[in-house]
C-alpha cells in the first residue's frame, strides 16, 4: 500500500534530500537556502556565498530575477545559468550541453528568450530575468505550463523548463500559424525523450487560446 | 575556463584603447570584444579562446538600424540577429538577409548574436574546437588533421594545404551578395572595408581570418541602396531541417527583364573558407536567358575551382544544385 503521508511530506524535496545526505557541510548550508525566502542581497561579506568560501576576484552584479532584486558577487566567469542555479539557487533552469546546443537553459532576459549558458551574468547587470520559477506557481500555473501537463509534453522532464520558457517567448514573436512554424521556432530546444508532437500540440493550444 | 578581467568601457574610443594593447588581431587575441557571446563564450569554455581581458561592448551605442542618406541601410554592430531579420526595411528591401539570418542557429541564439559577432563567427571544424588536436588555425604550425581526417562538412573552395575550415555563417553569405561594407574604428581612425575584402583566405596564415588589426572595433555595417525590382533568395541545405550549419547554401540577388538576367549577385555558404562571392557565376548569368540551362552553367562556373577532400566531394554537386535551385526560385518569384 502506498504511503501517501511520506510522498506528500512538503519539506522534503529531492534536491534537499540529496544534498543533506552528502558529506559536504557547504552543500548542506546552500541547500538550506530556500531561494525565494532568502534574498542573496542579505548575504554576508562581498565575495562570499552564504556558507561557502570567499570568491577571489569576485565582482558585483545586480539582477532582477522574477521580480526580485538580487545584489550578487560573482566570479567574472560565472554564466547566467550557473549564477541562477548555484548562486541564487533557482534550480528550475537546467544545464544540458552548456554550449548553446540544447536549449535546456533557456530563460528570458528583458522579455526575450536566450541561452543562459552562453551568457555571462555580468553582461546582464540591471536586467530583468525570468526563470521557470517566475512563470507560475503549483496552484496557479501559467497557461503554457498547464498545457504541457494537459498534453503530456514531456517524459523525463529535464528539458521541460527550457521548452516552456521558449514556448512562452514564442507567443510574442513573429510565428506563422502552422505546426511547422512552431517546430522551426522551437528547434533550439532538444528533447531526448522525443516528446515533440505533444510539445507542439500544447503550444498550439495556448496560441489558439483554446 | 581561464579567468579574465571584465571591462565595460564608456565609449568606443575607450574600447579601442584597451583592445589596441593586444599583439594580435581580434580572433584568438588576448583582449576580446564581447557582444552576444554565443561564439566567444562557447570557445572559452573549450579553452580554444583564452582572452585575458573581455571588453563588453553591449552598452555602446551600436544597436540601431537606420536609413543612410544615399538610400541604403546602416546596421549597428550590436544589433541582435533577430532584430535585424525582422526589421521591416530588411524584410522589404533586403529579404535575402532576413532569410539567411532566420536560417541560422535557433531563436534563442538569434536573440543574442550580433551583426559584428556574426561577421567574426569562427569555424565549426572539430579539430579547431578540440585542444587535444593539432590545428593550424588555433596553433599555427601544428598541422591540419582535417585534411586526412574527418572533413565531410569542411570547405571545397578557398582551401589551402594548411586549412580547409568552413566559414559557418549564413548572414555573411547574404552580406556578400548584398555587397555590404564593414565599418571599423581603430587606433589610427576609422575606415570602411568591402565585405569581399574583409575575410581572408587561409593560405599560409589560417589564424588570420579578417583584415582587422589590434584594437579595431567593428562599429556598423552598411548596405547599398536596394536594387529596384530585384528578386532575392537564400537557400540552405543541411543535415536536418533546422538548427544546423549549412552543407551548402546560396544567396542570390537578380533582376530579370524580358526573360533576360540583367543583374546578378551570387554568394555561396557552407562550401568556402570565407563567405564565397562568385563573380564567375554572375558573369555567366548576366545577359543570358533566365532558364535552367543558364542557371546550371552559372553553378558550374561557381564551382569550377572546387577542390574536394576525402569525405566532402558530394558538396560540389550539392552546391551546384543549391545555386541552380535558388536561381530558379528567385526567377519564378
Amino acid at each position: 500500500m502506498r504511503d501517501d503521508s511520506h510522498a506528500r511530506q512538503p519539506d522534503l524535496t529531492r534536491r534537499a534530500f540529496l544534498s543533506t545526505t552528502g558529506a559536504s557541510a557547504a552543500a548542506v548550508a546552500i541547500a538550506g537556502c530556500a531561494p525565494a525566502a532568502h534574498p542573496t542581497a542579505e548575504r554576508g561579506a562581498p565575495g562570499a556565498v552564504a556558507g561557502g568560501p570567499t570568491i577571489e576576484g569576485a565582482v558585483p552584479v545586480t539582477l532582477r530575477i522574477n521580480g526580485k532584486e538580487h545584489r550578487l558577487q560573482v566570479d567574472p566567469r560565472t554564466t547566467l545559468l550557473d549564477c541562477l542555479r548555484e548562486v541564487v539557487t533557482l534550480t528550475g533552469t537546467k544545464k544540458g550541453c552548456d554550449h548553446g546546443q540544447c536549449g535546456a537553459c533557456t530563460v528570458h532576459v528583458n522579455g526575450r528568450r536566450v541561452n543562459s549558458c552562453l551568457s555571462l551574468a555580468l553582461m546582464h547587470d540591471g536586467a530583468e530575468i525570468t526563470t521557470i520559477e517566475g512563470l507560475g506557481t503549483p496552484d496557479a500555473l501559467h497557461p503554457m505550463q498547464a498545457a504541457f501537463v494537459a498534453f503530456d509534453g514531456y517524459q523525463c522532464g529535464y528539458c521541460t523548463s527550457g521548452q516552456i520558457m521558449s514556448a512562452v517567448a514564442l507567443l510574442k514573436e513573429p510565428c506563422g500559424p502552422d505546426d511547422a512554424d512552431v517546430k522551426e521556432l522551437m528547434s533550439g530546444n532538444i528533447c531526448r525523450c522525443g516528446a515533440y508532437p505533444n510539445i507542439v500540440a500544447a503550444i498550439q493550444q495556448v496560441r489558439r487560446g483554446a | 575556463m581561464h579567468t579574465f578581467e571584465f571591462i565595460r568601457p564608456d565609449d568606443a574610443a575607450a574600447a579601442v584603447r584597451v583592445a589596441a594593447q593586444t599583439k594580435t588581431a581580434q580572433q584568438g587575441a588576448d583582449v576580446r570584444f564581447l557582444a552576444g557571446g554565443t561564439t566567444l563564450l562557447d570557445l572559452m569554455k573549450l579553452n580554444v579562446e583564452t582572452p585575458a581581458r573581455l571588453v563588453d561592448i553591449n552598452r555602446l551605442p551600436f544597436a540601431q538600424v537606420e536609413a543612410t542618406p544615399d538610400g541604403g541601410l546602416k546596421i549597428g554592430a550590436t544589433v541582435r540577429n533577430s532584430d535585424l531579420a525582422h526589421h521591416p526595411t530588411v524584410r522589404r528591401d533586403y529579404p535575402v538577409l532576413s532569410q539567411a539570418i532566420l536560417a541560422g542557429a535557433s531563436a534563442q541564439l538569434r536573440n543574442m548574436a550580433t551583426t559584428a559577432g556574426n561577421l567574426l563567427q569562427r569555424t565549426r571544424c572539430m579539430y579547431f574546437r578540440d585542444t587535444a588536436m593539432p590545428c593550424n588555425k588555433r596553433e599555427p604550425g601544428t598541422g591540419c588533421p582535417a585534411i586526412t581526417g574527418s572533413n565531410r562538412t569542411l570547405a571545397v573552395l578557398g582551401t589551402s594545404e594548411n586549412c580547409i575550415a568552413t566559414n559557418p555563417s549564413d548572414m555573411n553569405v547574404a552580406m556578400a551578395a548584398l555587397e555590404a561594407t564593414v565599418h571599423v574604428q581603430g587606433p589610427k581612425g576609422s575606415r570602411a572595408v568591402p565585405i569581399g575584402a574583409f575575410h581572408l583566405l587561409p593560405g599560409r596564415t589560417p589564424q588570420r581570418e579578417t583584415v582587422l588589426e589590434p584594437g579595431d572595433l567593428i562599429t556598423h555595417v552598411t548596405l547599398p541602396p536596394p536594387i529596384a525590382g530585384s528578386k532575392q533568395v537564400y537557400l540552405k541545405l543541411r543535415d536536418r531541417a533546422s538548427y544546423e550549419f549549412a552543407l551548402a547554401s546560396a544567396a542570390v540577388v537578380i533582376t530579370v527583364a524580358g526573360g533576360t538576367v540583367t543583374w546578378a549577385r551570387v554568394a555561396l555558404g557552407g562550401v568556402g573558407t570565407k563567405p564565397w562571392r562568385s563573380p564567375e557565376a554572375e558573369a555567366a548569368l548576366v545577359g543570358q536567358m533566365a532558364n535552367a540551362t543558364h542557371f546550371r552553367n552559372a553553378a558550374e562556373a561557381a564551382l569550377r575551382d572546387a577542390k574536394p577532400q576525402s569525405e566532402n566531394a558530394f558538396k560540389i554537386e550539392l552546391a551546384k544544385r543549391c545555386l541552380t535551385h535558388a536561381l530558379q526560385t528567385a526567377a519564378m518569384s
